[in-house]
């Protein structure tokens, strides 16, 4: 169990921080979500697996070149979440909370048969975007190229995104919104543009996130989003919901160790998902709040 | 500056005003007073737009303002310090400041410096999470946020409530010095006395009507006001 050599470990670690900044980018929107609307976004996994859709379509069937593809998915998916929080979400505001998670859940199933009507059950493949799987060797670690673009582009967001919520003036309306709408209102924010905003984020981020999870998992289906999606929610769990560090640290957490449970116990690998809920179930019963909960900073 | 005529508003069909009448001169101070749960509350809310009114009209500088989103009546100058503070608390001092100030784009230092020249307390504590202050405290500080967007008109419930009779002294100081730089105020408060004591116009509110109007020292000296609302006997 413990005889492998360096190359292997940092091979598997690349591995795993390409898969955790992967389930970070999406479990950022579903902790940015939570944290103004305390809702926990159902339909955020089904935004992601539109968003490789609206990646297959623009690369494979109008073969626009990639960098165009990539900016008109972001802004497609981008549209997607705000229109879903005006569509179903925001006629609920004043309604009790239940409502709005119920709304959440309806939207997911309506996006996932919505795809399965226009796109049919039949797995596509997903386009390669630029040269991301192309393997590189740094020494004697052999890894796809995406394993050393994820961890740059998720740092570069990250950043800004800090920077968006703590520097601007919309990041302190997002932060004053998602503490007291009535008080932001009278401080003269308009809440609603601010969820929006918030909703617009969220899903750009999950339209990076799937474009380079479908380098990694070149199959999209109607239900593509519904794993990930799910791990980058406990992720977000895990960090503390509604905190961004912490969603970060908790996907990357989360996906290291599941990449490392599968290579050392390649027996357990059938078990994979299954880990993800047991440290969910952990964290809930040891630490309800997550890791970072409770702490005032970049909640949102 | 304000005119408020034949105001009506409910909650789920229970009536908690019921049709009041009365405006705010340009550069008064004016009280609200009134037993607990007699609609004053639910007057502000309703003029800055928190809540809907039922019916009734609120016309501010010639514009009715029923109808309109609360951000929108905000960037025509109107605040309100709402009942019970509701300061971020996980925001700091500066920062619950830089957010009063919010709608607007100009330089902030000289509002930033004259909030601290009425609230001294509040420079000493400027990077502080807003939470972490005592209730004092973050109420000097929900009064300074509202001024920071340079408001004409100034709408406070129950600034005092919960303070020490010191700080209490302070806060009605205050208020007039605020408005002896021009702010018209309207205010909500249960100590009554201080509120008449300042203000050139008080109504008293029951039950969601307006029972008596006048100017402060008429209802300071009313036998009604005196025996609900001083704790005087006739
Ligand atoms: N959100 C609400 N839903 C239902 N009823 C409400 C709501 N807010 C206030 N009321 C009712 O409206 C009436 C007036 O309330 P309001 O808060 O305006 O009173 P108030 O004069 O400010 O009292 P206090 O001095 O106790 O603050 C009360 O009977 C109250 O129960
Ligand atoms: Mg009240």
């Amino acid at each position: 169990m413990f005889t492998f050599t360096l190359p292997e470990l940092l091979q598997q670690l690349a591995n795993g921080l390409t898969i955790g900044c992967l389930y970070a980018l999406v479990a950022i929107g579903y902790t940015m979500v939570y944290g103004i609307l305390r809702l926990i976004n159902f339909a955020h996994c089904d935004i992601f697996m539109m968003s490789m859709y609206f990646c297959y379509y623009f690369i494979t069937v109008f073969s626009l070149p990639w960098p165009v593809a990539l900016v008109l998915v972001v802004a497609a998916t981008a549209l997607l979440g705000v229109v879903i929080e005006k569509a179903a979400y925001r006629p609920l505001r004043e309604a009790p909370r239940i409502s709005l998670l119920i709304s959440a859940i309806g939207v997911s199933y309506l996006l996932e048969n919505l795809a399965t009507v226009l796109f049919s059950g039949v797995p596509r493949s997903f386009p390669a975007v630029g040269n991301m799987q192309e393997m590189v060797e740094i020494g004697e670690v052999r890894v796809a190229r995406l394993a050393i673009y994820a961890p740059i582009m998720m740092v570069v967001l990250l950043v800004a995104l800090l920077y968006l919520i703590n520097k601007t003036k919309t990041g302190m309306a997002m932060r004053a919104a998602s503490k007291d709408f009535e008080t932001a209102r009278l401080m003269g924010i308009n809440v609603n543009k601010t969820i929006s905003v918030t909703f617009l984020v969220g899903s750009a981020l999950a339209a990076v996130g799937a474009v380079i999870w479908g380098q990694k998992y070149p199959q999209i289906q109607p239900y593509v989003g519904v794993m990930p999606g799910l791990k980058c929610f406990i992720a977000a769990v895990i960090g503390g919901i509604g905190n961004i560090k912490g969603a970060v640290v908790g996907a990357l957490m989360l996906g290291v160790l599941e990449i490392l449970l599968v290579w050392r116990f390649s027996a357990l690998s059938g078990y994979k998902d299954a880990f993800a809920f047991i440290i969910l179930i952990a964290i809930l019963i040891f630490k309800p709040t997550g890791l970072f909960g409770e702490t005032f900073v970049d909640k949102v | 500056m304000l005119k408020i005529e034949n105001l009506k508003v409910s909650y789920g069909g229970i009536e908690a005003v019921k049709g009041i009448s009365f405006s705010v001169e340009q550069g008064q101070i004016v009280t609200l007073i009134g037993a607990n749960g007699a609609g004053k509350s639910t007057t502000l809310r309703t003029v800055v737009g928190l809540v809907k009114a039922a019916s009734g009209s609120i016309v501010y500088e010639g514009e009715e303002l029923t109808g309109l989103p609360t951000d929108q009546i905000v960037r025509r100058g109107i605040t309100l310090v709402p009942e019970g503070r509701r300061v971020f608390p996980d925001l700091t001092v500066l920062e619950n400041l830089k957010i009063g100030a919010y709608t607007r784009k100009d330089d902030l230092s000289q509002d930033i410096e004259w909030v601290y020249s009425l609230f001294p307390r509040l420079k000493e504590r400027h990077w502080q999470p807003a939470g972490t202050l005592s209730g004092g405290e973050q109420q000097m500080l929900a009064v300074g946020r509202a001024l920071m967007s340079r408001p004409k008109l100034l709408m406070m419930d129950e600034p005092s409530l919960g303070l020490a009779p010191l700080i209490v002294q302070d806060i009605f100081s205050i208020i007039r010095e605020i408005n002896r730089q021009g702010v018209t105020i309207l205010l909500i408060e249960q100590n009554a006395n201080m509120a008449l004591r300042i203000a050139e116009v008080g109504h008293v509110l029951e039950t969601g009507r307006i029972t008596l109007s006048g100017s402060g020292a008429e209802l300071l000296s009313n036998d009604a006001v005196r025996a609900a609302y001083l704790g005087k006997s006739k």
